[in-house]
Formats: C-alpha cells, sequence, structure tokens
C-alpha cells in the first residue's frame, strides 16, 4: 500500500501497517516532518477531550504510545509527565470537575487537585489559582523525532521529496495507486495521510474532504533547569462559553521538554495558510503563560514557530475507508491532537486495510460524513 | 596584518569589560564575541548535556551556541549584544539559571 504523508500520521500508519504483514511505501512531497508534525509540541493528551469519540481514539492511543515507548520510548523523548489543568476561578474549577467527571466515565485516569495542592505538583505556579485536576495519561514526544523513528521502525520504503500528483483508479473505480512527479508508485490500497493538505489528496482521487488550516503559534523560551513538570494549561476555556467570535483564540499552555527550553503555547486563527507573524499572538500567548506561571516574566524567548492544524468541521478526524473509492482510506484532520492520536489512528487503519473489525466504532469518522450532510 | 589597519578603520577610544573577573580590553563597536576572540578567549560556555565548551558556530544570532552570560543576564547571544564599558561578562555554565 502507499501512504501519502510522512508526518506522524503517516509514520504510525505505515508502523501499523507493516506489523500487520503490509507493504508499504510512505511517499511526500516534502522531508519527514515537515509539515504541522514539525511545528507541534508532540502533545499525547487525553485531559482535552470531551468524552465521545475523540476521547476513545485517544484512550487507545495513549495504551498504544505506552507500548510503543517501550521499544522506542527514550529515542523520542517520551515523557508520561502528566498533564495539569488548572483554574483560575470558582466557577472555572466547577466546569473543569464535571468535563472530568466525564472523562473519568469514559475510562480517562483524573485527580482532583484543591488549590493547597496545586504547588505541591507544580513549585513555580501562581498563587490565587482555585484548583485543579491531574492527568496521569497525558505524556509528550518529540514529535519530529517520533515521525522519524516510527518511520524507520515500520521498514516502509520511504520516498520523500517525492510529489503525489493523481490516485490511480481502474475501470472499476478502485484504487491502483499514485501518480508521482517521478513515476507511478501502484498499490491496491492507498492511505491519505496528508494533514492539513489532505483536502488536496482527497481531491486528486476525486472526492471532497473539506480539510482547512488553523494557525498556531508556539514560543520556545531560552533553555532552563525543569521548573514545570507537567504539562500545564488554563481550564478557564472550557467554562469560556461566552467567548467572543474573533478569530483569534489563546489560551495557556505551558510545559517543559527534555532538552530545557519551555514550549509556550496555544493559538488558534482561521487565516488559511499565512505564515506571517503576529505580534498580538505573540504577545497574548506570552501573557496567558505568565499569569501561570510568574517566573517566566524574567525569561527570555528564543524563537517562535507556527503550524497549521488540519481541522474538518466536527473537529474529528476522517478516519477509515472512503466508501466512494474503493482502496482509498483516510487519515487525516486530527486537528491540534495529530501527534497524540496518531498510533490509535494507525492501528485503526491497519486493521480496516487487513480486513479485520476495528477496534473502535469508524462510524463518526467516516470520511463522507460531510457529503452526506451537505446534501441530507 | 591587523584587521583594523586593513580595513583602514579608525577605531575609538578603548573601553575595558571584565570576563569572568579579569580586565579585557574593548573597542567601541564591537560585539561580546568579538572582544573575547580578541582576547584569545574562544570558549565561554558549557553545555547543559556533559559541560562540552562552547564559543561562536553562526556568528549571525541563528544558532545560539554563543550564549553567555552579560550583567547577571545568562543567555546572551555574544555575537549580538555589543561590549559596553564595564560590562560584566560571565562564563556560562549549563542553562544559566540556578538549578
Amino acid at each position: 500500500m502507499v501512504v501519502v504523508g510522512a508526518g506522524m500520521v503517516g509514520a504510525a500508519c505505515a508502523l501499523y501497517a507493516a506489523r500487520a504483514g503490509l507493504d508499504v511505501i510512505l511517499v511526500d512531497r516534502g522531508p519527514v516532518a515537515g509539515g504541522t508534525t514539525g511545528a507541534g509540541e508532540g502533545n499525547l493528551l487525553v485531559s482535552d477531550k470531551e468524552p465521545g469519540p475523540e476521547l476513545h481514539l485517544a484512550l487507545l492511543s495513549a495504551r498504544l504510545w505506552g507500548e510503543l515507548a517501550q521499544e522506542l520510548g527514550t529515542a523520542v523523548e517520551y515523557e508520561p509527565k502528566g498533564g495539569l489543568v488548572v483554574a483560575s476561578t470558582p466557577d472555572g474549577l466547577t466546569a473543569l470537575a464535571r468535563l472530568a467527571a466525564g472523562q473519568r466515565a469514559a475510562g480517562v485516569r483524573t485527580v482532583p487537585v484543591d488549590a493547597s495542592e496545586l504547588r505541591s505538583l507544580e513549585p513555580h505556579l501562581a498563587p490565587g489559582l482555585a484548583g485543579g485536576v491531574l492527568y496521569p495519561q497525558d505524556a509528550q514526544v518529540m514529535p519530529t523525532l517520533a515521525a522519524a523513528h516510527l518511520a524507520r521502525a515500520s521498514g516502509a520504503r520511504l520516498e520523500t521529496g517525492r510529489t503525489v500528483t493523481r490516485v490511480l483508479r481502474g475501470a472499476d473505480g478502485a484504487v491502483r495507486g499514485v501518480r508521482t512527479d517521478r513515476g507511478d508508485l501502484l498499490a491496491p490500497a492507498v492511505v491519505n495521510a496528508a494533514g492539513t493538505w489532505g483536502g488536496e489528496v482527497a481531491a486528486l482521487a476525486g472526492v471532497p474532504l473539506p480539510v482547512l488550516p488553523r494557525r498556531g503559534f508556539v514560543l520556545v523560551t531560552e533553555p532552563l533547569p525543569r521548573r514545570v513538570r507537567h504539562k500545564v494549561y488554563a481550564a478557564d476555556y472550557v467554562a469560556d462559553v461566552a467567548s467572543d467570535s474573533a478569530a483569534l483564540q489563546t489560551s495557556p499552555v505551558v510545559e517543559g521538554t527534555a532538552a530545557g527550553p519551555v514550549l509556550i503555547g496555544a493559538s488558534r486563527e482561521r487565516v488559511g495558510f499565512d505564515r506571517s507573524f503576529s505580534l498580538p499572538v505573540v504577545r497574548a500567548l506570552a501573557a496567558g503563560a505568565t499569569r501561570l506561571f510568574p517566573f517566566l516574566d524574567d525569561v527570555r524567548v528564543m524563537r517562535t514557530y507556527l503550524g497549521f492544524r488540519p481541522y474538518l468541521p466536527d473537529h474529528l478526524p476522517a478516519l477509515g475507508p472512503d466508501p466512494r473509492v474503493p482502496g482509498l482510506f483516510h487519515a487525516c484532520g486530527h486537528e491540534g491532537a495529530g501527534i497524540g492520536l496518531a498510533t490509535g489512528s494507525g492501528q485503526l487503519i491497519a486493521q480496516a486495510l487487513t480486513g479485520g473489525t476495528p477496534e473502535l466504532d469508524l462510524t463518526p469518522f467516516r470520511p463522507d460524513r460531510f457529503a452526506e450532510e451537505a446534501t441530507a | 596584518m591587523n584587521p583594523l589597519e586593513l580595513v583602514r578603520a579608525r577605531a575609538g577610544t578603548p573601553f575595558t569589560v571584565r570576563f569572568d573577573g579579569r580586565e579585557i580590553e574593548a573597542l567601541p563597536g564591537r560585539t561580546v564575541a568579538a572582544v573575547l576572540w580578541s582576547a584569545g578567549v574562544t570558549a565561554w560556555r558549557t553545555t547543559r548535556d556533559g559541560g562540552r565548551p562552547r564559543g561562536v558556530f553562526c556568528g549571525i544570532g541563528v544558532c545560539f551556541d554563543c550564549l553567555v552570560t552579560v550583567d547577571g543576564r545568562p543567555n546572551q547571544r555574544a555575537c549580538l549584544v555589543p561590549a559596553e564599558p564595564g560590562a560584566d561578562i560571565r562564563t556560562q555554565e549549563g542553562t544559566g539559571h540556578d538549578e
């Protein structure tokens, strides 16, 4: 089979498909992890998922990441550090506790943390926060390393710098492979793991898939001794249902890395593929992070980077066979959660490819669900 | 040949900075890295992992290899920061922050 896209999701699809006994070619017009994978933070989160299909996928993925960490953990900088979601107000904490109760019912481990305990978990947190919830299953990897090591471990034939120009289909409509700028790659199955560009690859097969980019900035501080132990983020947005509809949304997400710098996110904007720097966004991120961790006020930001999350209108990925094109599979549109959801996605795609019953119901992820809605 | 003569530069009045406590002569307009190089110092940081020596690598502010502590502020890029009279420049160990 051919996997289009050598990012995190494509690498995971390649790995699980290869382990299921398939011959895999992994093709990308750029390098490994050259798109959204290389522009994220490497979060493996269950904490930020509402109960529902995405949370089931996140739980499956978290388990699979834990298994992969047995072989590749050090190489991919796997850190089962846990996530700490903090609320600044009693109302925010109430909403967070309600979310956590629903997640717990779905199988997530959650540990309520009262205000007095927060700083024993995170000594540098700002005083005066209302409380929080600890999510021990949250973890982190270094995403570029993770994509590269999973691709290597798959044993797939890697074709980088090779652009897919068409999805080849036979007289019966079924997939026969892909045409590239350097010749055809023939295979009875093609997996669209092109992330934010997944809509373009779908179009090459003649089907619509409304993947759109949602821009996010990350700030990188100077290297520091470990001062932020967990992935820490504010829960206010959970309660903040009255958020204005301005294009820009920011909520502070702060975490240390194995290499020393602290990473600060997360912003969301729908501005197409605009790569220009935005001072207002970066300023809002820095201010939000400093409210959580006042010591950051004296810390220098070395650089910023940005990426484009691939989002679909209902914020769920497209995952599984495309009933419109026999042999075409999709594994894209994971928005800001693609690193975390990659393992489960790869596993489910491999199960679907080998004719088995995927261990999660793929119905909510059906790639043709948008077309149906449009004609309904 | 003295590079100043080579380009017929007329340097301003020299001043001194301190590097790890000793006085070093500096010319106006030079970066911290240039001042240290002129004094024969090529390494002023140790890596976080393994304590290996580091100095200028790219020299244009991109690589963050030449980090140094200036006037108590760690992680200054020596290749970009101008040397100022009386500056207190110190070898930076690891992150430059207290563990």
